[in-house]
């Protein structure tokens, strides 16, 4: 089964990731926003960073979550290609994400994203599936 | 993609209407500005379901506007105009944007064509090299501790006084680069976090530095008057906005403005419309932000002008006076503002959120510096880099009937997986080439997504500004030399 697939949305980008519970589906959303960003091919897991997210909504926590790992990779520069969800209860979230620092010479960055948004956005817990606009 | 099937009434070839009794919960009508063409492909899209989505904040005044290059974004349309009665009005973070004061830079030189385009190579790979670009690319300054908040404050004023500009850059920025009612302590650690390290950078997607030349001059006196003397002169075109720092106070703000949602009792159909009411604890804190993110991003276009200069001087020899490269303006196109206008005949203040739509002030308002006071405030409207561009000033018109606003770029037409399905990075790369723009990129892949066929025609986009009176035409220009981030 493909863990994501990109939605198309004129101005900017989305996607839908599944998984075999809704914790699993958070962490195929966080691998397909990366995977949005660079190529995950040419990432290796050389660094592992732990990561607690807390919210009011479980929307929230998918808006909350994917903008965490934009911060991380903004101020750290670290791509995840890898994210195990530790701890997942709807609003509160723990992960440890594997992946490495960016490298120009190795890592093709395809486009940047600014933030994930509230348009659209969408968590089945009956499907474990959720959905994300993104903004770039 | 659902096309929209909801309700449209022609008001003339220009104006379709929305009616206010569409969805229940509409305060005013939407409408939207464009052509019969250009609404066909509007209407393949949920664009239209958006200004009628803006239609429900509360104290919204007028029409939920749409300008001629809506598309269909989250939350607001990108077009998107809304005017807010500060009396019970809202504020709201999705109304500007993540990218707060994305906006754009126009400068003029004393050079021709025939100067510079013999060393066109050289130049963009210099720009390329001076003024970091790409997605996670750092800057070249270095800002002392808490130095950042003197950025969030001064804005533009910062970088002119650490000897990155020219005290005139000032007079012909909007807001004078540095807009009043910012509070640096409204901005979370994260944000500064995020924008200590990339101010003075391009960013990435479709932002871009472009040297381009005259090829058209509409309105010769006007042109005159901003800087535009004769056709084959080049200019510099700099698209860019507040980077992570605004991306983070966008993040922000909305998750705080959802949780008052609640206790202000306001619903809205898109969660990304979340909002506060503007003399709320959380609209003050949220303005005195945005304004921090505004005055950052003013201050990062002014760092990469002031290297644009230094580029110019080290590759052609030109430098100061010589190479000319004054600031024509420099508008912000996402962005919220408390400014006065007239409803029903008397003069009230109102908050106008523009996302992707640009202030379009007439000649003789206040705001303008005192240069333009005749001809009215410049407005620049990036095409994509396969085509032109367009310099345009405001009007009376617009001032009634859009707050003050006008339409911001040309507007993709095709999402950014359909365009790279369709293009690769490399034949656009060396078409553009054959048409004589040599383009410098550091993502062949983003390349490909700001192809010219993604785009809506620009020209098309700035005819109906000028067909319905709510700008003028007053020159067109055409890229030679392109760095996209």
């Amino acid at each position: 089964m493909r863990r994501f697939r990109l939605i198309e949305h004129t101005a900017d980008t989305g996607l839908i990731a599944s998984g075999r519970d809704l914790a699993e589906a958070f962490a195929n959303a966080a691998v397909g926003m990366f995977g949005i960003i660079t190529d995950l091919r040419s990432v290796r897991e050389r660094e592992a960073r732990a990561l607690e997210v807390q919210e009011a909504d479980v929307e929230g926590l998918l808006f909350g979550w994917l903008n965490e790992l934009l911060y991380v990779f903004d101020v750290d520069h670290l791509l995840f290609k890898r994210c195990a969800i530790e701890a997942f209860d709807g609003q509160r979230l723990k992960a440890t994400c594997y992946g490495e620092r960016y490298d120009p010479a190795r890592h093709k960055l395809k486009i940047g994203i600014k933030s994930a948004t509230y348009h659209m956005l969408k968590v089945d817990r009956l499907k474990n599936e959720v959905q994300v606009i993104f903004d770039v | 993609m659902v096309r929209w099937s909801g309700p449209l009434e022609k008001i003339d070839d220009y104006r379709w209407l929305i009616p206010k009794g569409y969805k229940t919960g509409m305060r005013v009508p939407g409408l939207i500005y464009a052509s019969r063409d250009m609404l066909e492909n509007i209407l393949q899209e949920q664009a239209p379901e958006q200004v009628a989505n803006v239609a429900f904040l509360p104290g919204i005044v007028g029409n939920s506007l749409a300008m001629p290059d809506i598309h269909w974004g989250y939350g607001f349309p990108i077009g998107g105009v809304a005017a807010m009665r500060l009396t019970d009005g809202v504020v709201s973070p999705g109304g500007v944007g993540f990218d707060i004061n994305c906006g754009v830079r126009l400068l003029r030189t004393n050079l021709t064509y025939e100067e510079v385009y013999p060393r066109i190579r050289q130049l963009v790979d210099v720009l390329h090299a001076n003024i970091p670009s790409g997605v996670g690319s750092k800057g070249r300054i270095k800002l002392a501790p808490r130095e950042i908040d003197t950025v969030l404050t001064r804005g533009s004023r910062w970088a002119v006084e650490r000897g990155l500009g020219r005290a005139a850059d000032l007079e012909t920025t909007e807001e004078g680069g540095e807009m009043a009612g910012a509070d640096p302590d409204k901005v979370s650690a994260r944000a500064k976090e995020r924008g200590v390290p990339q101010l003075g950078t391009l960013g990435s997607g479709n932002h871009f530095l472009e040297v381009a030349v005259v090829d058209q001059i509409l309105e010769p006196e006007i042109a005159n008057t901003v800087g535009i003397n004769r056709l084959d002169q080049v200019m510099v075109l700099i698209h860019c906005g507040s980077r992570g720092l605004g991306h983070q106070t966008g993040d922000d703000y909305i998750k705080k403005m959802l949780g008052a949602m609640k206790r202000y009792g306001i619903a809205v159909p898109d969660l990304q419309l979340a909002c506060s009411p503007i003399e709320s604890v959380e609209g003050q804190e949220y303005l005195a932000a945005m304004r921090c993110a505004a005055n950052y991003a003013w201050a990062n276009r002014q760092c990469i002008a002031h290297w644009v200069r230094e580029t110019f001087c080290a590759v052609l020899g030109k430098c100061e006076a010589d190479a000319g490269l004054e600031l024509v303006y420099d508008v912000a196109h996402n962005i919220a503002k408390i400014e006065e206008h007239e409803v029903e005949g008397r003069k009230v203040k109102l908050c106008v959120h523009r996302k992707g739509a640009t202030r379009a002030f007439p000649p003789g308002h206040p705001d303008i510096p005192a240069k333009y006071a005749r001809v009215g405030q410049p407005v620049l409207i990036p095409g994509d880099m396969g085509r032109v561009s367009y310099v345009l000033v405001g009007t009376e018109q617009a001032m009634g009937e859009t707050f003050g606003s006008t339409c911001h770029g040309a507007g993709r037409v095709k999402s950014r997986a359909a365009a790279k399905r369709m293009f690769r990075g490399r034949d656009v790369l060396k078409k553009l080439e054959m048409q004589g723009i040599i383009v410098r990129t550091s993502s062949l892949a983003g390349l490909a997504e700001e192809v010219s066929e993604a785009y809506k025609d620009v020209t098309t986009v700035v005819h109906v500004a000028r067909q319905t009176g709510i700008s003028r035409i007053v020159a067109r220009t055409r890229p030679i030399g392109v760095v996209k981030g």
